[in-house]
């Protein structure tokens, strides 16, 4: 058991956030390269100002007309991304082991207050999986790739939850743990999850269009 | 009076007309037009009584018609107006209507020297063209995109070569357009034509085409080229050689084909407006080298300079100068010639003129409501309330400035060396 | 549930699709996919993480509320995500539902934006789907007739060149009737204005011509309206997707007012025409701006009305509603400048419709839907039933807009649900107030 936490906090741990950074970064790199090549009449409007115009009014909870428009969504994802990002980099366990590889250590968030922000993660994930089981609109649009998204989303705080209240098998739990987060990472760049890199960039292009052609605002 | 060897090129200023103002029977005046060699400034008026007539400096033609538009000199100094007379139109050359005269007659068009004068006519619901009033001998369904050559002895026109039914796919795939020179059809029918051109000898015709939805060519006197491309821009015959030089798209990108084959690899966002010397060994087009920055490319290289739009090319007989102008949002206009900036900026510009010779370069230019002349760069002394675009006398020594200073019409010849 | 429940049957389609090979298909998909798409429908395609929420944005999936394969993302599903995953093999059958829902089903209005967290530009992705419509011949028959005029006469109703002249001279001859001396100046080189309408004014709006020349007259504009090709600045090759064309249009349009030495063009009350000179026609042709500025009939208007040139004689009785065109609103935000020209004329209250502005829904009649002609005429009423109790509730008799298609739309809404109201231009009551010349 030693050995395999050793092997998935150790090489697997490299290999999985190697994936994860190289992986965003060559994406990232490789879409600039297409967009300045093949999109170049929509590339010569990216504006930095109506960009972060964009994307502030977007990050406003009900700002946005289509946050308005369907205000139970909005509550679930913008809980679940605030306690995705939050929970992972400062729960105490995480940063515990940020300390003991590289002596680097920082503010935490108190056990119980993370362990109410899994539960809001996994509520959301919950509501997620119901609006693509129950509402139509979502239903028909749902592919495989979709819920592979929500399931590598879940696993690790479904995973981590169950570890940390030592449900089942505390040793077994935490290596589960362990790679349903490396999976997570490595996935970032090559499933829907990789919205997390490009769609800030989605965002600041359609901002700049609606700020520099289009003179309307887009939220 | 023509040619210009004739007019008269002794320095100074003449008033030709001291006061636009309108005579009694005129109800109104429309904008005036100036004569190639400066003698005459001619408007329409309308008349009290109703109808309208010309007046050449003040005087009105004798005759009168039902209506008039369209005024326009003539190269050689004739002033002609597309007018209505009993409810038929024609066009009334110095104040007389041509004898012929049609259900409709629009789009006057000029030989180089202004001997021929041509026109778009409509009779019958058949379209063609007429030269000095004579009718095509064969009139066709529609008429569009007149062209008449140099010498004036030949006019074409894309022409549709049979109905169609309304929304009739079948029929229009069919490729029902062709070109008609002197109102003989080409043998080939095409999807569509766009700007039939001639040689200029005024033997040949060039016209772009597209033989399906999807792929444009190139046809000379109706036959195609052997490639299509993804798009074509007007093209043009080189006066030396006699081939014929077009933009074309490939891949998304614009470069420049003589006969067919490449000359100008396409690497432009757009190349388009070519211009050929005389002698044929230069060519330069409009050219963006990126999206949304355009220059001038000669023979293929494109200048340093750049602004967001670029017009009014022009290239000297032999090549040794090239002009243009370019401009940010119609505003802020400025004058390219040879790859640098002339000084100054202006409200509007117009096309620059190029002396025979070659030497001299001179703009026509508008700033905060007043116009000038810019000179091989440097800025003529005096304003106008308009000027018209200069010409440069044939030993290029001399330039006819043509202009109304407040209501007087001027005729200004200038030495070039001290303008 | 999808579009292949719906199949109406188009001369034009079927002719396009009974060409097709399965072979065919999946060569043009690709050539337009590799050759003309890249980050834009990349990262669209990968990132929509398929939530949902665009469809409370578009006024087909609002009108259909029992049927998701009319939301924004649902058309997607039903055509480009098709077209990605399975690398163009698509059959003939496919490609008839796939043109029947990009062609008529979204008007590209791109209210979806406001929708979508990241931005996803389902109009764009429509376009597309168009474009390998179009490279695959299979367009719907009205459309691909109005984009043969286009490219044989350079304007959208076979208008032919002596048409043109004699319409205009023929309505500056009413109009002198009622204002002497009036004039539309035909080809008067370095005009202020270069007035540029669409072709069904002079075919069979021509009281738009004449309001026009009548406002430009009191106004005293120097004006100018072109007397050859170039003058009609519609552009439905913009949405059959023969790109080539639209740029070949929007030359002709610019070039004609730059040879003319206008300061600036000034655009008759039309929303789509607009679209294709700021936004497409340009940037096809290299131009990142127009390169002869462009001024809506709105923004036109309440430069007037800032100026002091339009003097009312009287007030249009209210109240009014306004129904806010998407290429001119969402597409360029002249919203304000609506509100302030109509309240101008107005005497009495502009009764909003809810939402509105750069919220407002579609006329439905938009991005070419309403050209695709008679046989989807019920896909469009049907399809914005949302429009009929948006207007409905303003219990207002007059709606004003500032677009030929929300003319088109609205007008055929409004009879559907018989709504007794009356559709108007800003220049319907512009000239109707003004103070004109005294009999």
């Amino acid at each position: 058991m030693n050995a395999a936490y050793e092997f998935v906090t150790g090489p697997l741990a490299w290999f999985a956030w190697g994936i994860f950074i190289l992986g965003a970064a060559w994406r990232l790199y490789s879409m600039y390269q297409l967009a300045k090549k093949k999109d170049a009449s929509s590339w010569a409007f990216m504006d930095l100002g109506f960009s972060l115009r964009s994307i502030v009014n977007w990050l406003i909870p009900f700002n946005a007309l289509g946050w308005r428009k369907s205000p139970v969504m909005t509550v679930a994802t913008f809980a679940f991304h605030i306690c995705l990002i939050l929970v992972p980099v400062f729960l105490v366990a995480h940063v515990v082991l940020w300390t003991e590889f590289f002596g680097i250590s920082y503010a935490t968030l108190p056990d119980s207050v993370a362990d109410a922000m899994t539960l809001v993660v996994l509520a959301a994930c919950l509501i997620f999986a119901g609006r693509r089981l129950t509402q139509k609109e979502v239903a028909y649009i749902t592919t495989g790739k979709d819920w592979l998204a929500l399931v590598i989303v879940t696993l690790p705080f479904l995973t981590g939850f169950l570890a940390y209240h030592q449900i089942f098998d505390y040793q077994v739990m935490i290596i589960a743990h362990i790679v349903a987060g490396e999976i997570m990472l490595a996935a970032i760049p090559f499933t829907r999850l990789s919205h997390m890199v490009f769609a800030a960039f989605t965002r600041a292009y359609m901002g700049s269009e609606f700020g520099g052609v289009r003179h309307a605002r887009d939220w | 009076m023509h040619p210009p060897t004739l007019w008269n090129w002794e320095p100074g200023q003449r008033v030709i007309l001291s006061s636009m103002k309108a005579p009694e029977a005129s109800a109104w005046v429309e904008e005036p037009y100036a004569s190639p060699d400066g003698e005459s400034l001619a408007a329409l008026t309308t008349l009290t009584e109703g109808g309208c007539t010309a007046l050449v400096n003040g005087e009105p033609w004798e005759n009168t018609f039902e209506k008039g538009w369209h005024l326009r000199f003539s190269p050689d100094g004739r002033l002609t107006a597309v007018v209505q007379q009993d409810g038929m139109w024609t066009l009334a050359v110095d104040g007389e209507a041509w004898e012929e005269s049609y259900d409709y007659l629009w789009g006057t068009q000029f030989s180089t020297e202004g001997d021929v004068i041509a026109a778009c006519i409509q009779n019958g619901g058949e379209y063609g063209l007429c030269l000095e009033g004579t009718p095509w001998e064969t009139l066709f369904e529609n008429a569009n995109q007149p062209t008449l050559s140099a010498d004036g002895q030949s006019s074409a026109a894309v022409v549709q070569l049979a109905s169609l039914k309304p929304a009739d796919l079948d029929g229009f795939a069919a490729g029902v357009f062709g070109v008609a020179v002197d109102g003989q059809a080409w043998d080939a029918n095409f999807l569509n034509v766009w700007t039939p051109t001639f040689d200029p000898a005024g033997k040949r015709v060039a016209a772009q085409v597209r033989t399906t939805l999807y792929d444009y060519s190139i046809a000379v006197d109706g036959q195609k080229w052997a490639n299509d491309y993804g798009c074509v821009w007007e093209p043009r015959f080189n006066p030396a050689s006699g081939s014929v030089v077009a933009p074309v798209r490939v891949a998304g990108a614009w470069g420049l084909a003589q006969d067919d084959q490449i000359i100008w690899e396409p690497k432009f966002a757009q190349c388009w407006q070519q211009v050929i010397s005389q002698d044929g060994k230069n060519i330069a087009a409009i050219v963006a080298p990126q999206f949304g920055t355009f220059t001038v490319a000669v023979n293929g290289k494109p200048w340093g300079i750049t602004l967001p739009v670029v017009t009014d090319l022009v290239i000297g007989r032999q090549g040794e100068v090239v002009a243009a102008l370019g401009n940010t949002d119609n505003r802020d206009w400025r004058i390219m010639v040879d790859g640098k900036f002339w000084d100054g900026s202006w409200d509007m510009a117009w096309q620059p003129v190029i002396s025979a010779n070659g030497g001299h370069v001179a703009v026509k230019v508008e700033k905060a409501g007043r116009q000038t002349l810019v000179v091989n760069g440097r800025v003529y002394p005096r304003e106008f309330t308009k000027v018209w675009e200069p010409t440069f006398s044939p030993d290029g020594t001399k330039m006819l400035i043509r202009a109304l200073d407040k209501d007087a019409f001027l005729r200004i010849v200038a030495e070039v060396g001290r303008a | 549930m999808g579009i292949t429940e719906r199949l109406i049957e188009d001369v034009g389609i079927r002719r396009g699709v009974s060409r097709l090979t399965p072979e065919k298909i999946e060569k043009i998909v690709n050539a337009v996919l590799k050759g003309e798409t890249g980050a834009r429908l990349k990262t669209y395609a990968e990132t929509c993480m398929r939530c949902g929420l665009c469809a409370e944005a578009c006024h087909f999936a609002l009108s259909h509320p029992d049927d998701p394969s009319y939301t924004p993302a649902g058309k997607v599903h039903q055509t480009m995500s098709v077209l990605l995953d399975k690398k163009g093999r698509v059959d003939p059958d496919f490609v008839y539902g796939m043109a029947q829902l990009a062609y008529t089903e979204c008007n590209l209005c791109r209210r979806c934006v406001h929708l979508c967290p990241i931005g996803i530009d389902t109009a764009y992705i429509m376009s597309t789907v168009r474009r390998i419509c179009h490279k695959l011949g299979v367009t719907p028959q009205y459309m691909q007739d109005t984009a043969h005029s286009h490219a044989s006469t350079f304007n959208q109703m076979w208008v032919k060149d002596d048409e043109w002249t004699d319409s205009l001279i023929w309505q500056e001859d009413e109009a002198r009737e009622e204002f002497p001396g009036l004039r539309i100046p035909l080809d008067k080189e370095g005009s202020d204005i270069y007035y540029s309408v669409i072709a069904p004014e002079p075919k069979f709006r021509t009281q738009l011509i004449y309001q026009a020349a009548a406002i430009m007259h009191m106004a005293g504009v120097d004006w100018t309206m072109p007397a050859s090709t170039g003058w009609d600045n519609s552009d439905m090759c913009m949405f059959s997707g023969d790109f080539e064309m639209m740029g070949r249009l929007k030359r002709q349009h610019f070039e004609s007012a730059q040879k003319l030495k206008v300061k600036r063009i000034v655009m008759g009350e039309c929303g789509h025409a607009f679209r294709s000179v700021y936004d497409t026609g340009n940037r096809w042709l290299g131009w990142r701006h127009h390169p002869v500025p462009v001024i809506h009939a709105v923004e036109f208007y309440w430069e007037l009305i800032q100026e002091g040139r339009i003097k009312l004689a009287k007030k249009f009785p209210g109240p009014v509603t306004i129904q806010d065109p998407c290429n001119i609103v969402r597409g360029r935000g002249l919203q304000e400048k609506l509100r302030e020209v109509t309240r101008f004329l107005v005497d009495g209250d502009i009764i909003e419709m809810h939402p509105n502005r750069e919220h407002n829904f579609c006329c439905a009649a938009g991005g070419g839907v309403i050209n695709c002609g008679p046989p989807f005429k019920n896909v469009r009423v049907d399809g914005n039933t949302v429009k009929a109790e948006q207007l409905r509730a303003t219990g207002v008799k007059t709606v004003i807009t500032p677009c030929h298609n929300c003319h088109g739309g609205l007008h055929d809404i409004i009879h559907h649900h018989k709504l007794g109201m009356d559709l108007k231009f800003l220049s319907d009551i512009i000239y109707e107030c003004m103070e004109k010349p005294e009999a």
